[in-house]
């Protein structure tokens, strides 16, 4: 349903679940997509799988020589950058009363600051064009709070009052800015939680059920797509039930 | 580049870019209060000079172009 031929998407942390779904989402779609993360052995395994429009761009992006080169790179390798899909996030989590500077300021780097950089660094080529997609990754602990991830969720929080402030700036020239709010989803980081902790979780989804990173990537297809064309500084929840906001 | 050439390049951008009629873009034509340019018009404006000329124009430099006067000599200036 959703066309993406001749679009060229940049997706960080294209070498983890989610970011490798939904960088199969939009190839499905067919993008040209780079892929962006910090291990590049996932990162060429699911160019072959993706074939010819698949690029690797490795890049580390709390590094920031790295981070601003990166739009330029994908521009290079793909001939334009039309989609911009801010996937990329760590967690540092910590009690407040026992979390450090570094565990703040690191997550703050990587899941807002880089965000605001590769959206920066991306939207000359996109007011050219009078199109572009920037779609940044959130999640529902930005909106509902979850104790031992202050910096999580305040980043997560910052990067929705950011797309909606940018989604203003940029309305009139065709560039629509969104999130995507992930609730429990099914991916490498909630495999580590113990039985009790997945129930106790699971407890609170209306669905019963984890989602799975296609379901997120789908959403992202749709917020790409020149159907989602009038959608902006929208956050689309995706969790089952478990928040509905 | 002679200065002449130079007028006419920039003033066809602002032609371009914010459709106005030729004959308004006036040495003192200020491109927010004369030519109907919002905030990001004039940011645009700047990036479409620095590709027609091939030159990079500073934010702090781009801040003190109003009007067609000011970017035609600042572009005099840099090229």
């Amino acid at each position: 349903m959703f066309d993406l031929t001749g679009k060229a998407a940049l997706v960080t942390g294209a070498s983890g679940g989610i970011g490798g779904e939904i960088a199969r989402g939009l190839a499905a779609a067919g993008a040209r997509v780079g892929l962006s993360g910090t291990r590049e052995g996932p990162l060429k395994a699911l160019a072959d799988e993706l074939g010819e429009g698949a690029h690797v761009l490795p890049c580390d992006l709390s590094d920031a020589d790295a981070l601003k080169a990166l739009p330029k790179r994908a521009v290079e390798a793909m001939g334009s950058l039309d989609i911009l899909v801010n996937n990329a996030g760590i967690t540092r989590d910590q009690l407040m009363l026992r979390m450090s500077d570094e565990d703040w300021q690191s997550v703050l780097d990587v899941n807002l600051t880089a965000v605001m950089k590769l959206s920066q660094a991306s939207l000359r080529g996109m007011m050219k064009t009078r199109w572009g997609r920037i779609v940044n990754i959130s999640s529902i602990v930005g909106a509902t709070g979850n104790p031992g991830q202050a910096n999580y969720a305040a980043a997560k929080a910052g990067m929705v009052g950011f797309s909606k402030s940018l989604a203003y700036e940029v309305s009139t020239r065709g560039i629509t800015v969104n999130c995507v709010a992930p609730g429990f989803i099914e991916t490498a980081m909630t495999e580590k939680l113990t039985d009790d902790q997945k129930a106790g979780i699971l407890d609170q989804v209306p669905m019963g059920r984890m989602g799975s990173p296609a379901e997120i990537a789908a959403a992202v297809v749709y917020l790409s797509s020149p159907e989602a064309g009038y959608v902006t500084g929208t956050t689309l929840h995706v969790n089952g039930g478990m928040a509905m906001l | 580049m002679s200065e002449g050439d130079i007028e006419t390049r920039v003033r066809k951008k602002v032609v371009e870019h914010l459709g106005v009629e030729e004959e308004k873009v006036t040495e003192n034509a200020s491109f927010i209060d004369d030519l109907g340019a919002d905030s990001l018009d004039t940011v645009e404006l700047v990036m479409a000079f620095e590709e027609e000329f091939g030159i990079e124009i500073p934010d702090d430099a781009a801040e003190t172009i109003q009007t067609f006067g000011d970017a035609v000599s600042y572009i005099k200036q840099a090229t």
